[in-house]
């Protein structure tokens, strides 16, 4: 069902013989291999994979395959990529195949995290694109004899004023291309785009509602056998011993696989598989140890966590006079909490595994591959496959390692896997718990004369590259040890990611407290730190403006000095009527506003919440959101990624926390840890987009996790006067009031 | 193993199976039908809805052996990619999807709706909906979507 590798030997093999003409596609080396040349900086992922040849090939037939190093993640970036891509080659955009992460076939572009697929593959396939398109000018001129302004391009083929049509194809065939990316060819000006700006349709939307084969729990490869683990009761957990001869003559079981604490089984079948692991757990004893902080609060905790003070902002000098406010602010660990429990298939045959998974970054997670399996880098091709939606690193990377050893246990058939419920929620790598503390000078004016703000937190990045940091590396008789974490520099951070405010302020000190452990495993979690940071500076905000008798929003106004953060949070103030706004009872209004890393998209949230103290139940009613992310590619996407930013933060910030006693995770399924469900999501939802046609594209993924937490909390204090420090905002605490 | 007889999307099926195998597990990998998700095994989520007579039902937490000759309904019998029915129109048309794991679900728990309510007000759809759980935040397009749908019928609840 799926084609053939196709390596770069392959299509050379296939270029030399001639049997088909891969004009973009002869280059001798393959192009993420090589060291660029100090030739000035290049736009995007360019700068890591120059040659045209590894984004863009044309055949002889026309067809045009376009390779992106990104993956979909169901953020609709396969569409949004298409159509810059279409846009710059002057095609349609279903005239493109595109295909992503794929470790034998695509540029490496790292991971698909950040908000940063647009500004990174986005930004190289409209370089690369319109360099192929000049190129392409540039041989049609020579063949009709003309000047290439008198062309026209129009569905794949160039045409002269006197009729003469030629195709991209049949301008290329034959030759033999392999060119650098030069930043200095000239992209379309934007109002040449037809397709870039516009809300075409998801090109993967109608096999996910029709039941197509759309993930990569629905690979089903001949001969496929089905793995399920068998996890320790908690991290410390030791295996005492376990009955494997039971379990092995069960029905359909291939293989029980016991390496240290790490238990698996194979069947033929998935059911098979599931009861047979779980006959396999019921036969493990287990010594499981105290080693949680047992009845602290997140912020208790987190405090008490080994520190690195890592200072990321001194301006001005602190102490000045004035009326000083303080308050701390926290979150508990979450989860991701994918609606589809991690999935991998993986088959070795003849030394060769092929990975199919739905991590971030099919590049590092081969490379951990190579390590875990001690198999070289070149034997492991991981190919990115859609999940459901990840939201950060999830537990993908882990399930793919849980494959690969399970399909070197079984070599010769693929072997798929696919976590347990209580699995994903008990051992997915957690959003980190952390803690922030900020302190205020108001000045005689009511403007802000000294800020000083602390975060700490444990890791945002215990990602793969190395194989201990796959879950199940750290479970074999000869466990890898997890990589030491450490902080992602300023100015996009980690823990401290936003952590700097926007706002204008002439006296500040910010300290990342960074901690490299935490009692369980975190990483990143979408916007990483910058959902508790703006949290907290934003809900500070407010009581900052309080305090000085200001209107929130026109206290915001008066500390911004970017223009483009003015008119956001001008625009979301006017979509929302925050001027005529009556309070209703039980009813209140919540503002807040960030520039994403304090370098990408512009959001601001209003939002209005009724809030029922007896119930502790509290419901969004309406939200406005205004986003800047420079130029838009897609309106629609755009729409859909902060809508869903809005509500899962909104999730996020009313309803959840990982919950553990001094052995083990707690929260272990929905009924655990409830999400929000659609008796809890706004009435309304509407999102005024400021396009900015010409401007670098910024990313839009993350851009609503902050401002929507602390838009809630300070809607909440409006109602009820409840300042609410210390996330969930969730019932128990509207109730008891704190 | 054992031999059931199964009536999915209007064509008969026969399995070999497991007595306890969850329905689920055999219009995955039985009958190749890749609409109902595995969610979480507990009934607490909604990806693997379908309906079952006319019911929504958790395909996970019903035994294939239980099935009988009751008809079973997945997102599949709606229409497909080339030729989607009216929910599946309503929900392209919406784009209401993002990763779209639980998108399937919806369709069927929204289908079991319609069919039994063809003319739901908004709070209906909310009520009705509440079962089924969506991480990316799709919440507000598929609320529109069956909306829509619900219109495009004019009230003949998914016989159109």
């Amino acid at each position: 069902m799926r084609r053939a590798p196709d390596s770069p030997a392959r299509r050379r093999l296939l270029a030399a013989a001639g049997s088909l003409t891969m004009v973009f596609a002869v280059g001798p080396v393959w192009p993420q291999d090589e060291t660029p040349l100090s030739k000035g900086k290049l736009p995007g992922s360019l700068e890591k994979a120059p040659w045209l040849d590894a984004w863009i090939r044309i055949e002889a037939d026309n067809r045009i395959t376009v390779f992106t190093g990104k993956a979909e993640l169901g953020q609709g970036i396969k569409t949004a990529l298409l159509q810059v891509a279409a846009d710059e080659l002057q095609v349609a955009p279903a005239h493109i195949v595109l295909v992503t992460a794929d470790t034998a076939r695509t540029p490496n572009e790292g991971y698909t995290a950040g908000s940063h697929s647009m500004q990174d593959s986005g930004t190289a396939l409209r370089h690369a694109a319109a360099q192929v398109r000049a190129v392409l000018a540039g041989l049609a001129a020579k063949r009709f004899g003309i000047d290439a302004a008198a062309l026209s391009l129009r569905d794949g083929s160039i045409a002269a004023p006197d009729g003469r049509r030629l195709t991209y194809g049949e301008l290329l065939a034959g030759r033999q291309l392999h060119l650098r990316a030069d930043p200095s060819v000239p992209v379309l000006a934007p109002a040449a785009h037809t397709i870039v700006g516009k809300a075409l349709q998801r090109v993967d939307i109608p096999a996910k509602v029709s039941g197509g084969a759309a993930y990569v729990q629905d690979l089903r490869l001949p001969g496929m056998a089905h793995g399920r683990v068998v996890r320790p009761p908690a991290p410390g957990a030791r295996l005492l011993d376990v009955d494997a001869g039971a379990v092995a003559r069960l029905p359909g079981v291939l293989k029980v696989v016991r390496d240290g604490r790490f238990l698996a089984v194979i069947a033929d079948g998935e059911y098979r598989a599931v009861k047979a692991a779980a006959a396999l757990a019921r036969g493990a004893r287990w010594d499981t140890p105290a080693t949680l902080p047992r009845d602290a609060t997140p912020a208790v905790m987190v405090r008490a966590l080994p520190t690195r003070p890592n200072p990321i902002l001194a301006r001005g000098t602190p102490g000045a006079a004035g009326r000083t406010l303080a308050a701390n602010f926290s979150k508990p660990f979450q989860l991701h909490a994918s609606i589809g429990p991690s999935c991998a298939v993986a088959q070795l045959v003849d030394g060769q595994y092929t990975v199919w998974t739905h991590s971030q970054g099919v590049y590092p997670l081969r490379d951990a591959l190579a390590e875990l399996l001690g198999a070289g880098k070149d034997t492991i091709r991981c190919i990115h496959t859609e999940g459901s939606g990840c939201y950060g690193h999830n537990a993908a990377d882990d399930v793919a390692a849980d494959a690969a050893l399970l399909a070197r246990a079984l070599p010769g058939r693929p072997v798929r896997v696919q976590w347990m419920r209580e699995d994903e929620h008990g051992w997915e790598p957690f959003g980190p718990a952390m803690l922030t503390a900020v302190r205020a000078t108001l000045d005689a004016g009511g403007r802000i004369a000294d800020w000083q703000y602390d975060v700490w937190s444990p890791p945002h990045n215990t990602r793969p590259g190395k194989a201990g940091n796959l879950l199940a590396a750290t479970h074999l008789a000869r466990p890898f040890a997890p990589d030491t974490p450490t902080p992602s520099p300023q100015p996009e951070g980690s823990g401290d990611r936003n952590a700097i405010p926007y706002y204008v302020l002439p006296n500040a000190r910010v300290v990342h407290q960074f901690q490299p452990g935490a009692p369980l495993r975190t990483s990143a979690l979408r916007s990483l730190g910058a959902y508790c940071n703006v949290f907290s500076i934003e809900s500070f905000m407010d009581e900052l403006a309080q305090a000085a008798g200001a209107d929130p929003l026109a206290f915001r106004l008066a500390h911004l000095a970017d223009p483009r953060a003015i008119e956001t949070v001008r625009s979301a103030a006017q979509g929302f009527g925050w001027d005529k706004y009556r309070k209703p009872p039980r009813r209140g209004r919540g503002f807040a506003f960030a520039r994403y890393k304090n370098l990408a998209a512009f959001c601001a949230i209003a939002l209005e919440v009724e809030v029922a103290r007896e119930t502790g139940m509290v419901r969004i009613t309406r939200a406005v959101a205004a986003v800047d992310c420079g130029e838009v590619v897609n309106p629609d996407g755009v729409r859909n990624q902060i809508e869903g930013g809005i509500i899962q933060s909104a999730s996020w910030t009313l309803l959840e926390r990982v919950r553990f006693d001094e052995r083990q995770v707690l929260t272990r399924d929905w009924a655990q840890y409830p999400i929000l469900r659609f008796n809890q999501v706004p009435e309304r939802i509407e999102i005024a987009l400021l396009d900015r046609p010409g401007q670098p594209f910024l990313g839009t993924g993350e851009a609503a996790q902050g401002p929507t937490a602390a838009a809630i909390a300070n809607a909440v204090a409006d109602a009820c006067g409840l300042r609410l420090r210390d996330l969930p905002l969730d019932r128990a605490r509207l109730r008891a009031g704190h | 193993m054992t031999t059931y007889h199964l009536r999915v999307n209007g064509r008969e099926h026969a399995v070999d199976t497991d007595p306890d195998t969850p329905l689920l597990y055999v219009l995955r990998n039985d009958l190749g039908l890749n609409g109902a998700k595995f969610g979480c095994g507990l009934g607490q989520c909604g990806a693997c809805t379908v309906t079952l007579a006319g019911g929504s039902v958790m395909s996970c937490l019903v035994p294939v052996s239980v099935v009988g000759a009751r008809p079973v309904g997945t997102v599949e019998g709606l229409g497909s990619a080339q030729a989607p029915g009216t929910l599946q129109q309503a929900f392209i048309a919406e784009q209401a999807a993002q990763c779209g794991y639980c998108i399937a679900g919806m369709l069927m728990r929204a289908q079991n709706l319609l069919a039994a309510n063809p003319k739901p007000t908004d709070a209906e759809i909310r009520k009705h909906m509440m079962p089924n759980l969506c991480r990316c935040g799709t919440h507000m397009r598929i609320l529109r979507a069956v909306r829509r749908a619900a219109d495009a019928m004019g009230g003949k609840g998914g016989k159109a």
